[in-house]
């Protein structure tokens, strides 16, 4: 049974008076606790792709369906409902709020959810304890390295318990021992905790933590490639 | 972790730039605040004016007299109770710019006419019985020194000479709206002086003022005294006191319109400064409100977060402004004397402070927040990248 199924997904951005296509027909399933590398040249659509497949932004034509629901279908209100329950987002520039603490950070998504303000509290404690940052939990953003930095966000994406995280370029920004640290993170919640992962990356380090890869170029996806059971 | 705190800090992000905004939010409400009070200020003896009272002048204008035979005929017309006389005498006390307003008037009489100025009866005896006794209000009083048995010396404009007093009494409002800066004397003494020195300006009433025992027949009582006096040779125009102040007002009305405009202005002004402050903070932001949003926060949160800083932000600014405006207006109505003889801001003032203050807030964050509402996802996120 797969998790997320594109099919014919067609994506095109227009630029003055000539049209970029960038996705011309990409077809792909994934299976729940999958942890899933797409890798490509810059500019060849991977974050394009991640994005359509997490519900912000929409394809000119095709399907998507994750979990069931078709998400091209959905309003702008039932999208942005079914983002808050199902995905959790990883950016390469972690998209902290700066005004808020690491704790209130992870405990942000936990807003648009009917949780007390106890039960958010604990819960966002939790996911920072897990991403190893129960020391961290009253520190802003710009009093915490990159590799922190990044862990929150980790924690933030994980503290919804999302059917589907996707991490654009989650490295992109780290030197080697972070992106180590938050590499090994991800893997742990694909392999702990049965997370289903899609990440973009061109850092092939990286990609190797992935079970399987998968190459974009010029609008197309190659075959995937296993790289462990 | 409330979104008001997020609100909040946010505010305080720029705090160079916030401190500015206010200061200038501050001044804006401060200088409305004093503008409309000099406005107020102005219109004050019309608001404090009774209407239990008329005013009957001369039908040409108020600088032709009436003869005091009048005063029979009009305590004669059915309603009235009493009738007293007053005269505009526009004496200079030392200098010119010493100026407040000075009246001879019937010193049997005329207090009893005016009950809102408060006077000791001893002391308004004591008046009564100096044919140059005089009645100053206390401001008037309390800024030049003034105090009982002083001798003042006015130098006469309208009537030539030097004019010698003797202050008998000071009186005080019955409330804060009652202008405690004029000066009274005796109209025997004006009349008789007269006689002596210039016997063909003697016997002149400047006004009448009549005591109705129904304001409620106000407008019936004006008609007639007036047609008592219909061709006659010094024919009348009877009004109510807050009418015929009003009609001093309306001589000025430009000066009074430029200030409201000018008033206006500058929380337009405010208001420019206090948008473009939110435009920026919102366009800066965008990859914030992309993330909120990809977060599964609906467009109405960040359109939340622009408008409660912007009101945050006019509230603290407003109320500050506000809270000056009382001390502030206090310290001007003291250095311009008795210029303005009522200086208070009113409930009115405030209010209008504050509901420029709640629409500076709104109008500001009006744009940016559309702009934030409509913030893409996609195309906000690339931009940090
Ligand atoms: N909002 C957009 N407007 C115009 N062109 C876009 C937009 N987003 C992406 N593109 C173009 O689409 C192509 C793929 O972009 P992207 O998916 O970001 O690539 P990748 O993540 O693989 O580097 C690029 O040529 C990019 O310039
Ligand atoms: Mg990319």
């Amino acid at each position: 049974m797969n998790l997320i199924s594109l099919d014919g997904v067609v994506k095109s951005y227009r630029r003055g008076e000539q049209t970029v296509a960038v996705l011309s027909g990409v077809s792909l399933d994934i299976g729940a606790g999958e942890f899933l590398a797409l890798m490509g040249p810059s500019g060849s659509g991977k974050s394009t792709l991640l994005n359509l497949l997490a519900g912000i932004d929409r394809p000119d034509e095709g399907h998507i369906v994750v979990a069931g629901v078709d998400i091209v279908g959905l309003g702008e209100r039932a999208l942005a409902d079914w983002r808050a329950a199902h995905i959790g987002f990883i950016f390469q520039f972690y998209n902290l709020m700066p005004v808020l603490s690491a704790l209130e950070n992870v405990e942000l998504p936990l807003l648009l959810t009917s949780l007390s303000r106890a039960e958010r509290r604990q819960r966002a404690t939790l996911a920072l304890q897990l991403v190893g940052l129960s020391d961290r939990l009253e520190h802003r953003p710009n009093e915490l390295s990159g590799g922190q930095q990044q862990r929150v966000a980790v924690a933030r994406a994980l503290v919804v318990d999302p059917t589907l995280i996707v991490a654009d370029e989650p490295t992109g920004d780290l030197d080697r021992d972070s992106a180590a640290e938050v590499m090994s993170l991800l893997c742990r919640l694909n392999e702990e905790m049965g997370k289903t992962i899609v990440m973009v990356t061109h850092d092939s380090r990286a990609a190797a933590h992935a079970r399987a890869v998968m190459h974009l170029d010029k609008g197309e996806l190659s075959r995937r490639e296993e790289l462990r059971a | 972790m409330q979104t008001a705190k997020l609100i909040l800090r946010n505010a305080l992000r720029h705090k160079l730039r916030t401190a500015l905004t206010l200061l200038g939010l501050v001044v804006a409400i401060l200088a409305f605040g004093l503008l409309s009070t000099v406005v107020d200020a102005w219109y004050a003896g019309a608001k404090a004016a009774s209407t239990a009272r008329l005013i009957t002048r001369n039908a040409i204008s108020l600088v032709f007299s009436l003869p005091p035979s009048y005063e029979q005929k009009i305590r004669q017309v059915e309603g009235v109770s009493q009738v007293s006389i007053a005269n505009w005498f526009g004496g200079i006390y030392k200098e010119p710019k010493n100026f407040f307003p000075q009246f001879a008037v019937d010193a049997h009489n005329y207090f009893d006419l005016f009950p809102e100025f408060v006077i000791d009866p001893s002391a308004r005896r004591d008046f009564q019985r100096d044919r140059k006794g005089a009645v100053v209000g206390r401001k008037l009083a309390e800024t030049y020194g003034f105090k009982v048995g002083d001798g003042v010396t006015l130098k006469g404009t309208i009537f030539p000479g030097n004019w010698d007093f003797v202050v008998r009494a000071i009186y005080d409002g019955r409330d804060q709206s009652v202008d405690t800066s004029q000066f009274f004397f005796h109209w025997d003494y004006l009349n008789e002086t007269m006689k002596r020195t210039a016997p063909r300006r003697a016997n002149q009433v400047g006004i009448y003022v009549v005591e109705l025992s129904n304001p409620g027949r106000a407008a019936e009582i004006s008609r007639e005294i007036d047609t008592q006096f219909a061709n006659s040779l010094a024919e009348t125009l009877t009004e109510t006191e807050k009418a015929f102040q009003l009609s001093f007002v309306s001589m000025i009305e430009a000066i009074v319109v430029a200030i409201r405009l000018v008033s206006f202005l500058v929380i337009f002004i405010i208001l420019a400064v206090m948008a473009n402050t939110m435009a920026m903070t919102a366009r800066e932001r965008s990859a914030e409100y992309a993330t909120l949003k990809a977060l599964g926060f609906p467009p109405r949160f960040v359109v939340g977060l622009i408008v409660g800083e912007s009101l945050a932000i006019a509230a603290v600014g407003g109320c500050l402004g506000i809270a000056l405006t009382f001390p502030v207006a206090a310290a001007f109505g003291r250095a311009t004397g008795s210029l303005f003889p009522v200086f208070t801001v009113s409930i009115e003032t405030v209010a209008l402070q504050a509901a420029c203050t709640l629409g500076v807030g709104l109008v500001a964050a009006a744009w940016p927040g559309r702009y934030a509402a409509r913030v893409n996802i996609v195309d906000g996120l690339r931009a940090i990248a």
